[in-house]
């Protein structure tokens, strides 16, 4: 996985674009991120909807996950 | 002991079910689940409740679901088991994102509305399942290790012989993978 650019004085490097946005939401799923990393993308998914709408369906992603149809109890039986 | 060897028979459909969702091939759940209800009367533990029961047949199966996963990887070569090469970081974000556009979203995730209510419907599991299966075997391997089983990335890590890198690589691909195939299939035709 590409490496974060460290943060650096210009604001401009502060800022993540979408692409890293996605992986650090991806990896939040699995470990806690960086207080840094947490204040950076939320910064970023203030201003970018595609970005938030990514983070609510990973997170639904997952709910779905554990209610799949194979999982539910069957005791009807 | 017939008692018990009905009691495990019942959990039959449910374990296969579970394997199948781990497996994707109905002979290789078949077998695991056989196994697994072997290694169950060989144990001969007693379970009051049906809870209780399938906690622990499924805590046998697991084990040997992740064995199986074990051997495929030391039989196949380190690429993905289907035969389709492992594109490099780039080319795989490339697919998602425009490096000429400061890497922004080619087709930017869409709002789903109220996802929840898809989960009661049939056909939005048969979307959900076409869109697992989808996946190449050794992504769909890792993802269904960390969202259905519940492992933790280290403990999958471990017990395939995956650095903790590749194993957030291919999590992230499988997510990214199911996202997009469930709105192009499923929620992308809501207004």
């Amino acid at each position: 996985m590409q490496d974060h650019p460290e943060p650096d004085a210009s604001p401009e490097h502060a800022k993540l674009n979408c692409k890293q946005v996605s992986v650090l939401l991806s990896q939040s799923q699995d470990q806690p991120l960086g207080m840094v990393e947490r204040l950076r993308l939320e910064a970023h998914l203030k201003v970018c909807r595609g970005c938030d709408n990514f983070r609510k369906q990973l997170d639904f992603l997952r709910r779905a996950l554990r209610r799949h149809p194979a999982l539910q109890d069957d005791d009807e039986t | 002991m017939q008692a018990d060897a009905d009691r495990f028979a019942q959990q039959r459909d449910y374990l296969y079910r579970y394997a199948l969702l781990h497996l994707r091939d109905p002979s290789r759940a078949e077998d695991v689940v056989q196994e697994t209800l072997l290694a169950a009367m060989e144990s001969r533990s007693g379970f009051s409740g049906k809870a209780q029961l399938r906690t622990w047949l499924t805590g046998i199966l697991k084990h040997k679901i992740v064995d199986v996963f074990r051997r495929q990887k030391r039989e196949a070569p380190v690429e993905d088991l289907d035969g389709a090469a492992f594109e490099s970081d780039e080319e795989f974000g490339d697919l998602y994102f425009d490096p000429g556009d400061r890497d922004h979203w080619r087709s930017a995730p869409r709002t789903w509305g109220d996802p929840e209510r898809s989960l009661e419907q049939k056909r939005f599991w048969e979307a959900f399942d076409a869109c697992s299966r989808q996946m190449p075997a050794q992504i769909a391997r890792v993802f269904m290790m960390r969202e259905l089983m519940g492992l933790e990335t280290d403990e999958i890590c471990k017990e395939l012989g995956i650095s903790a890198n590749n194993c957030w690589v291919m999590l992230y691909r499988a997510r990214m993978n199911l996202r997009q195939c469930l709105e192009t299939r499923w929620f992308g035709d809501q207004t």
